[in-house]
């Protein structure tokens, strides 16, 4: 229909008609066993892995600025739950790194009461919000609940808040371009829209969890090298996992000749699937890897600060970027990559084996949507449904640089980053995401190729 | 393992009120996609729509329009009014805003716009900011607007009915939303035996063509996105009246995948199978959920494998791995005809 007569790569184009391959049948089967399998396994292994915390819990985090405008958290502030019947079921008292945190008997609204004796001589913001009420606790989560401290920030000046979110909205930019590229380029190379990329994003972030958080694989006698490692492994696991899924679910539907829009269903079936075997798995909460905590603030020029492990992944981003730009534009495979995204038809009649860079596409981009994962993860928290809220972005991101172009996803992301972050100057903050989804759909009022896109590949 | 509990909970989901919704909301996707081919991935909106045209005319708009202009709309009439709003305002709205920068462009940018405008739309309500707050009540959602459809429930609220099945309430829900169903099925029939239906075959089979011939494609997608959103609207409303409350988190993304299920379970393209399958889908989720909650209840099946709250997580599980594996080999459902449905081969 519609999308083939556009002349666009169509996964259904294989080198197999369904009706000629001998043997199909059983990798079909091959692949229905295999998920049978996989969810078995899933159940099986549930409770070894990293669910450790109760199902429902009440939480935060004490945090204050000291006399020299240092952050610092607040250790020792006690704390008690209540239900609805004035019973108390829990109280908690904060840690060295301000932390508290109560395990509820179950869902419910909650009140919340700080026991201001042990606030270190600090002072409540809004005392008349003490205690807190109306805490509505969901089924499986953890409640974040919030008690500001100290003096008000005083009201900072336009356009240095300005330049503070433009910095911030640089570094969202970057995660959501690492993420995106992979995105791009499965789209340009098979033309599927794959709405299970955002779940690649989760499993990265919670591989390296596992190993930096759950086992603490410290060695040296540093929490970094475990970090480290879990990223490693993030990379590994996520671009084995991407390989795995172009060999045995999108290879089998290529050669079978299933419609794009078949396939992009399929996508958004495995993706609602691996969200859900997260919170199975993760529950709820929010994780958070072992070093989010420390907040030690570097000032630049007086103009914007930022924390330590904030720069370390700008810095890092920055690199693994500019990395890719040039093994897209200089190596073999790069070229290739982009070669089929443009124009598959014209690669494959000049000797490019169309496949393999398939394969290399999924592999590196799911690889570099797990890295996306992991710094995503240490900028806010992890949690099962990060990745699909992080493909929205991504989507936008994408949209706005030019679908299937991998330059345009770059450029698209980190536009749309800025943009979500300097939306705060006008909209609330919860709204933030609001602002980068309404610049998708003016995009594609104004200018529906995007940026770098061309204008006769969307008709 | 209480077995009377697991039967009556697989007859309530064929036929209670999660069916009557989802296929309700199924046939607005037939006509989207089945008919029209358009990849709508933001069902949940305009469910939304229709639940918050009546629930913010009859709690908020309409006490406030009172207030300030010194009207007397009394509560009926409030609801009478918000029923329009929800089915027919809202939806218009909404689909004007989704379809207006789309439907000329390929179709995975539907796909996406869509998804988009359901995520603005469910992340702009339950915003906690004041002016906001104000009309839609956060993520606490709005109460106080069922009461005038309740009022007119020939049924006695202590009695259960239909073998014990529902309260009197629901029954007279149910009933209401039988008869809502069998009446939208019934246009949707005509419709598209109709000339205008064949139109919409005609777009989604090669749009180029109806073109060729003649036919403004863009207007006739718009207009099938409109009269499918207006079917989702009603499905939204009756959820919300069902419940009684009007929250944002009813309408998250993955409804509007429930819905897709329901659809492409029964066939696409066929006007009995968003009924059907969304039937089957409820009936066995159903089953599913309370053989499973049984099951962990009477220690059938151990702590350690499952609790009490993974089996809520199980059903979106079997909902997406069935999702897929339909999609990926029977993609014309039950009844679809294999060279008719777009969703395979073509």
């Amino acid at each position: 229909m519609l999308l083939r007569s556009l002349g666009e790569p169509s996964v259904g184009r294989a080198t197999h008609t369904p009706h000629q391959r001998p043997g199909r049948r059983p990798t079909w089967l091959t692949t229905l066993l295999g998920f049978v399998a996989a969810f078995v396994a899933i159940l099986a292994v549930n409770g070894t892995a990293v669910a450790q915390n109760g199902d429902e819990t009440v939480g935060g985090t004490m945090r204050a600025k000291d006399e020299s405008g240092e952050n610092v958290f607040v250790e020792g502030v006690e704390f008690s739950v209540v239900d609805v019947d004035g019973n108390e079921v829990g109280t908690a008292t904060t840690d060295a790194d301000g932390v508290w945190l109560v395990e509820l008997p179950g869902p419910g609204v909650y009140s919340v009461l700080l026991d201001t004796e042990t606030l270190q001589g600090f002072e409540l913001r809004n005392p008349d919000k003490n205690p807190l009420t109306g805490v509505e606790v969901q089924p499986s989560t953890n409640k974040n609940t919030l008690f500001p401290l100290g003096e008000r920030v005083l009201e900072e000046s336009n356009s240095i808040r300005a330049v503070q979110l433009f910095v911030d909205g640089i570094k969202l930019g970057m995660i959501i371009a690492m993420c995106a590229i992979g995105l791009s380029l499965i789209y340009g190379t098979t033309g599927l829209t794959n709405f299970a990329h955002g779940e690649m994003v989760t499993f990265g972030a919670m591989t390296a969890y596992v190993f930096h958080v759950t086992w603490q694989l410290d060695f040296l006698g540093t929490w970094m090298t475990s970090l480290a490692f879990g990223a490693i492994m993030a990379v590994l696991f996520a671009g084995i996992a991407g390989g795995l899924f172009n060999r045995f679910v999108w290879k089998p539907l290529r050669n079978r000749g299933a419609s794009l829009i078949s396939a992009l269903v399929v996508s958004i079936g495995l993706s609602i699937f691996f969200r859900y075997v997260f919170l199975y798995q993760f529950g709820g909460r929010a994780g958070f890897y072992r070093d989010y905590r420390i907040g030690q603030q570097v000032e630049f020029f007086g103009l914007f600060t930022m924390l330590r492990k904030d720069i370390f992944i700008v810095v890092f981003s920055a690199l693994v970027l500019v990395g890719i730009g040039t093994a897209l534009s200089r190596t073999r495979v790069g070229k290739a990559m982009r070669a089929v995204s443009d124009n598959r038809d014209l690669a494959e009649s000049s000797g490019i084996d169309v496949e393999q860079v398939i394969r290399y596409v999924w592999i590196v981009g799911s690889a570099l949507a797990g890295l996306g994962g992991v710094l995503f993860g240490l900028t806010e928290n992890i949690n099962w449904e990060m990745g699909f809220r992080l493909l929205l972005l991504m989507f936008a991101g994408v949209t706005l640089g030019g679908l299937g172009t991998a330059y345009g996803a770059l450029l698209g992301s980190i536009i749309a980053g800025v943009f979500i972050q300097m939306s705060t100057l006008v909209i609330p903050g919860d709204m933030k995401n609001v602002g980068a989804l309404m610049a998708l759909i003016i995009i594609l009022l104004v200018r529906p190729q995007g940026l770098l896109g061309r204008a006769e590949r969307i008709g | 393992m209480d077995w009377g509990s697991i039967i009556e909970s697989l007859f309530r989901g064929l036929i209670g009120e999660s069916f009557i919704v989802f296929a309700l909301a199924a046939i607005g996707l037939n006509l989207h996609f089945g008919y029209t081919g358009l990849l709508n991935f933001g069902q949940a909106v305009f469910m939304a729509a229709g639940a918050y045209g009546l629930a913010m005319m009859v709690a908020t708009i309409g006490p406030a329009a009172n207030r300030n202009f010194g009207w007397d709309l009394s509560e009926s009439t409030l609801f009478w009014l918000g029923i329009f709003v929800g089915v027919v305002v809202f939806p218009v709205v909404f689909a004007l805003i989704m379809g207006i920068p789309t439907l000329r462009l390929r179709a995975d940018y539907l796909a996406i716009v869509t998804i988009a405008v359901a995520e603005i739309f469910r992340i702009v309500v339950r915003s906690p900011t004041p002016s906001i707050k104000k009309w839609t009540n956060s993520s606490d959602g709005l109460t106080g607007f069922s009461g005038t459809f309740y009022d007119m429930s020939p049924f006695s609220t202590q009695d259960r009915y239909l073998f014990n099945l529902f309260t009197g309430n629901q029954m007279f829900l149910v009933i209401v939303g039988w008869g809502v169903l069998a009446i939208g099925a019934t246009i949707c029939w005509l419709l598209v035996r109709s000339p205008w239906g064949r139109v919409l075959k005609a777009i989604r089979e090669d749009e180029d063509a109806a073109r060729s011939l003649g036919k403004n494609a863009y207007s006739y997608k718009m207009q099938a996105l409109i009269l499918g959103g207006v079917f989702g609207a009603v499905g939204g409303m009756i959820r919300a009246i069902g419940f009684s409350v009007a929250q944002p988190d009813n309408f998250i993304t993955d409804v509007t995948f429930f819905v897709w299920v329901a659809l492409i379970l029964g066939g696409a393209g066929k006007v009995l199978a968003p009924i059907v399958g969304a039937s089957l889908v409820y009936g066995l989720l159903n089953f599913s959920d309370t053989f499973l909650r049984e099951g962990v209840a009477a220690e059938v099946i151990p702590e350690s494998i499952m609790t009490g709250t993974q089996v809520g997580q199980v059903r979106f599980m079997l909902m997406g791995l069935g999702l897929a594996l339909l999609a990926a080999f029977r993609p014309q459902g039950i009844f679809g005809n294999k060279e008719e449905m777009a969703l395979d081969d073509r």
